[in-house]
């Protein structure tokens, strides 16, 4: 370990204290003023009362804030202070995010008036550039994935299961079995959206554990296949960060009885150009390109999910599909079995846009080092942190590498000390690093964190974030009450969470909190 | 690192994945640009055969409108705290949840609704999650739409409730001579099975709805929920779905500071009335305040109700949800602290105004009627069936003078005939619309 990482940060996040809006409004102040109508057009159409019929005007305006631009600037730029982006800290701690640099000059590309200032219904031969953009990303997206056709619609990842789900459908519909075929299968390792999304859509669930390797019971599955089975919905690595090396026999055991085969590569990360969806059989796949691929999440979008599917699924894709040709490219809505529409037009192209230019960027070798160094970075972490007390790996510290990430337990810490996951993870931004991910819902394991070192981490941030580690795991056994009343220099205090619990208290407008904060104030306080 | 890890090649970190599934070749893509100048002349070179809608002067709505963005919106929504950050945290990130919940917050305002969440990915998609919470609010299945209906939005709606909570959309009649919504039709369609009434308002074909009341009235009294589905830079002068009685109201907020982005600057927003039972139905993540530390202070913190939300119920939840439009709900937040109300008065005013303006030039046009009588927002109908034209004949050479003409309306809507959707908005000055009008003079000769 390098001397740097012995040395943690003296670190102390800004915290203004920043009021609501409401409460720096002023009546009077206004922050811009939107362009007027020239004297000929107020000459020609008169008063606005004669142009719309009373009845349907506003009668009281609106209850907005009134505030100056200054003030405007100065809010949301302390409220910015108080965020820590990728930009500014250690995502190390956000395992499933794939939290990664997305580098400069493709924001300032999706900035371009060329970009921004083009509308999704305008000529299309007017709009060539964004088009090629779409359509020579979709070939990227068809080699890494080894599928054939691509829709970029699915705001996210969700969206696109979503989609996918909606392709089984109409897959099914087409030879005759969309009644029948009602059940779709998933892992309780795949994101929660590959078991909420063909819920949204009509389909049984039926969600595999995983055996005492991490894998889901492949023995489960194929007791569970049947000509019910519309398909399986599955993740590979999970978020366990292990490989399924017999991925290819779930592919074949739901093939055996006519399902469809979907995999989330929400993880694809560490395995980019390695190992494809299509070579081990799959049908549909989707890329977060918000993740894996470097567009910046915007504290949660907008985000791009790429769906990829091969040729015998290409015909129910969302519209409009993106073609090219002799005549240049074209946005095909002629497509008559389309499961329809999932989002509004082509979907966010400037996230497509930030990710071509990535690519356009890296290369195929570029690619292999974003993978390689992934994996390296997350065995040399997991190197590191095997070795504090109190930490162990999930489903064993075997033989197998971990690929993008690993699901680690603090249950011996919390059994030594009786302090949990969520204790240490209120701790860890007193530090300078981004919260941790503990784990999606249910926890399989106990007292869990989630990190994935990306390949945008350095060995000394790497270091960083498992010295600060050692260090909470050590105030854990050593002065416990630090960590019980974290956070200490952080953007806010301790949160009351009581509105968790009860619903009386859930307040998400400031209309509320006002209402609120007047029926609070009118009870008398306990004796 | 590797003799760290204990292995001597990166390949030895792979050797969980067989060999039959290994990608034996590098893949196949381009050689890259790997400085920063070159990479940006190129995607620059690419980038220069789209043509903005600042060189060409037009008039393309149908959702997506282009307004004004102000810079101090961009500025803020490009600071890397906020751009880079994924996802917000209570402790580490609560400048970005105060954000979200001051977005809540000034939406409901605008609305005169009292509950909103995260925003959602789309307008199209906010459409489909409201009428699928009314669904479910009411036990209810099925949906009433306007037949003028945004023909996206109805395809997307489809797709999204089949198999749902949703059995049936059924469409109401319209006044071909008003444009506005044919409420003999609607009484003869509410049932004891209608969840909710849908309208769009100002129409997707640009009346302003002026029966609002009567409509909620209608659906109210055969206990049918109302969604209003509304163009929010419009409710500075427009009734707001508060004020005429909507139970849910939803739509896409790219018209308050975000640019076009070619679709992609779409965020959609749902809101709803303080009621435990349609809050309950929310499927996306909402921004609670309350309190911290030991003063007077206040923290902001997800996850209010987490039991509905797909992340914590997974296939039990009401819904699904993932990441949405959440930096745009920053802009849209930003714009309406720095419009206030006499600002979102005066920018309605302007449009209105030069809607108007447009239509009585446009009116003046041999051949070209305006067929609905309805006062306008931002958007109408303009009709080419006088002209011996198509309205695709009529787009190309407006095309060739520079100008995007209206949206052609003839393939989804073959009853107006050779028709186009026109969008107005406060950045066309007078000379636009002489130019637009006097355009339309030419090429329809």
């Amino acid at each position: 370990m390098s001397e740097q990482a012995g040395k943690l940060r003296d670190f102390h996040s800004a915290r203004w204290d920043e009021p609501l809006l409401v409460e720096l409004s002023s009546p009077g102040r206004r922050g811009l003023v939107p362009p007027g109508v020239e004297p000929e057009i107020d000459a020609d159409v008169g008063d606005i009362a004669t142009l719309v019929p009373g009845g349907v005007l506003r009668m009281k305006p609106p209850a907005l804030p009134e505030l100056s631009q200054p003030e405007v600037v100065r809010h949301f730029s302390r409220l910015s202070q108080m965020t820590m982006g990728n930009d500014v800290g250690n995502d190390i701690g956000q395992g499933t995010c794939t939290c990664k640099y997305s580098p400069k000059v493709d924001e300032s590309l999706a900035r371009s008036a060329r970009m921004t200032d083009i509308h999704p219904l305008q000529d299309e031969r007017t709009a060539q550039g964004i088009l090629e953009v779409l359509y020579r990303t979709r070939d990227f997206m068809c080699e890494i994935s080894g599928m054939d056709e691509v829709s970029f619609q699915p705001g996210a990842g969700g969206q696109a299961v979503l989609a996918a789900a909606a392709v089984a459908r109409a897959y099914h519909k087409a030879h005759g079995q969309d009644e029948s075929r009602n059940e779709i299968i998933t892992t309780i390792h795949s994101h929660p959206v590959d078991a909420a999304c063909p819920a949204a859509m009509g389909y049984r669930v039926t969600t595999l554990m995983p055996d005492e390797r991490g894998y889901p019971d492949l023995e489960a599955l194929k007791a569970a296949v049947s000509e019910r089975t519309a398909a399986i919905f599955m993740t590979n690595p999970e978020d366990t960060g292990l490989y399924n090396p017999r991925i290819d026999e779930y592919v074949e055991a739901v093939h055996a009885v006519g399902g469809l085969c979907f995999t989330d590569q929400a993880n694809l990360n560490g395995i980019i150009g390695k190992a494809r969806a299509r070579d081990a059989g799959f049908d549909m796949c989707h890329f977060n390109l918000h993740k894996t691929f470097s567009s910046p999440h915007g504290t949660f979008g907008p985000g791009c999910a790429a769906l990829c599917v091969t040729d015998e699924f290409a015909r129910y894709l969302p519209v409009p599909v993106v073609t090219g040709g002799p005549c240049g490219y074209r946005l095909d809505f002629d497509r008559p079995e389309t499961i329809g529409r999932v989002k509004d037009f082509v979907g966010n192209a400037m996230v497509v846009l930030r990710v071509f230019s990535w690519i356009m960027s890296l290369g195929s070798e570029g690619l292999r080092q974003v993978a390689e160094a992934a994996v390296i970075n997350n065995n040399y972490l997991a190197r590191l942190l095997m070795s504090i007390p109190g930490v162990s790996m999930s489903f064993g510290y075997d033989e197998r590498p971990r690929l993008d990430q690993v699901r680690y337990s603090l249950q011996k810490l919390c059994e030594d000390t009786g302090l949990s996951s969520q204790d240490l993870q209120r701790r860890i931004g007193d530090y300078g690093l981004q919260i941790y991910w503990t784990s999606h819902h249910p926890e399989t394991v106990p007292q869990p964190f989630t990190p994935e070192p990306t390949e945008s981490y350095s060995k000394q941030e790497v270091e960083e974030w498992a010295a600060v580690m050692a260090r909470l795991c050590q105030e854990a056994y050593e002065t416990p009450q630090v960590i019980r009343t974290a956070p200490h220099n952080g953007v806010v205090d301790r949160i009351d969470e009581s509105f968790m619990v009860d619903e009386s208290r859930t307040c998400v407008t400031w209309r509320k909190w006002q209402r609120m904060k007047i029926a609070d104030a009118e009870v008398p306080p306990k004796m | 690192m590797l003799t760290f890890i204990g292995v001597d090649q990166v390949e030895e970190l792979y050797r969980e994945i067989p060999e039959r599934l290994r990608l034996k070749r590098p893949l196949d893509l381009p050689e890259p640009y790997r400085s920063e100048y070159d990479l940006e002349r190129y995607v620059h070179g690419i980038l220069a055969k789209n043509v903005t809608c600042d060189d060409y002067l037009s008039f393309l709505g149908g959702g997506c409108e282009k307004h004004h963005v102000p810079a101090v919106v961009d500025v803020i929504v490009s600071r890397g705290e906020f751009l880079t950050a994924y996802f917000a945290n209570a402790y580490t990130d609560n400048g970005a949840f105060q954000a979200l919940f001051e977005y809540q917050s000034l939406m409901c305002d605008l609305l005169d609704m009292d509950v909103a969440g995260y925003p959602l990915t789309c307008g199209l998609h906010a459409s489909g999650t409201a009428v699928r919470m009314a669904a479910r609010i009411t036990g209810r299945s099925e949906v009433l739409v306007p037949a003028t209906m945004n023909p996206r939005r109805l395809q997307q709606m489809r797709t999204y409730c089949q198999h749902s909570e949703v059995a049936r959309i059924a469409t109401i009649a319209f006044d071909s001579a008003s444009g506005l919504l044919d409420r003999r039709d609607l009484e003869g369609k509410l049932d004891s099975d209608t969840a909710c009434v849908f309208v769009e308002n100002p129409s997707y074909l640009g009346p302003i709805e002026s029966q609002m009341h009567q409509i909620v009235e209608a659906a109210h009294s055969r206990g049918a929920l109302l969604v209003a589905c509304v163009n929010p830079i419009s409710l500075g002068v427009l009734a707001s779905p508060g004020e005429y009685g909507a139970d849910i109201a939803c739509g896409d907020s790219q018209s308050l500071g975000v640019h076009m982005n070619y679709g992609g600057g779409a965020t959609g927003f749902v809101a709803t009335r303080d009621l435990p039972g349609h809050i309950a139905e929310f499927p996306n993540q909402m921004v609670n305040v309350t309190r911290a530390g030991a003063g007077d202070s206040v923290g902001f913190t997800m996850y209010a109700y987490p039991e509905r939300l797909s992340y914590r119920a997974r296939e039990l939840a009401k819904d699904y949800t993932g990441t949405n439009a959440a930096l745009w709900a920053i802009a849209n937040a930003v714009y309406l602290s720095l419009m206030g109300p006499q600002g979102m008065w005066e920018i309605g005013e302007t449009i209105v105004k030069k809607t108007h303006y447009a239509k009585r030039l446009i009116a003046t046009v041999p051949g070209v009627a305006l067929p609905f009588s309805a006062p306008s927002f931002n958007e109408f109908v303009v009709n080419f069936d006088g002209t011996g034209k198509t309205a695709g004949e009529i787009n190309e050479a407006l095309l060739a003078r520079q100008i995007f003409g209206g949206v052609d309306l003839s393939e989804d809507f073959p009853e107006l005939g050779q028709s186009a959707l026109y969008c107005v908005s406060e950045t066309h000055a007078a000379d636009d619309l002489k130019r637009l009008a006097s355009a339309l003079h030419g090429v329809t000769q």
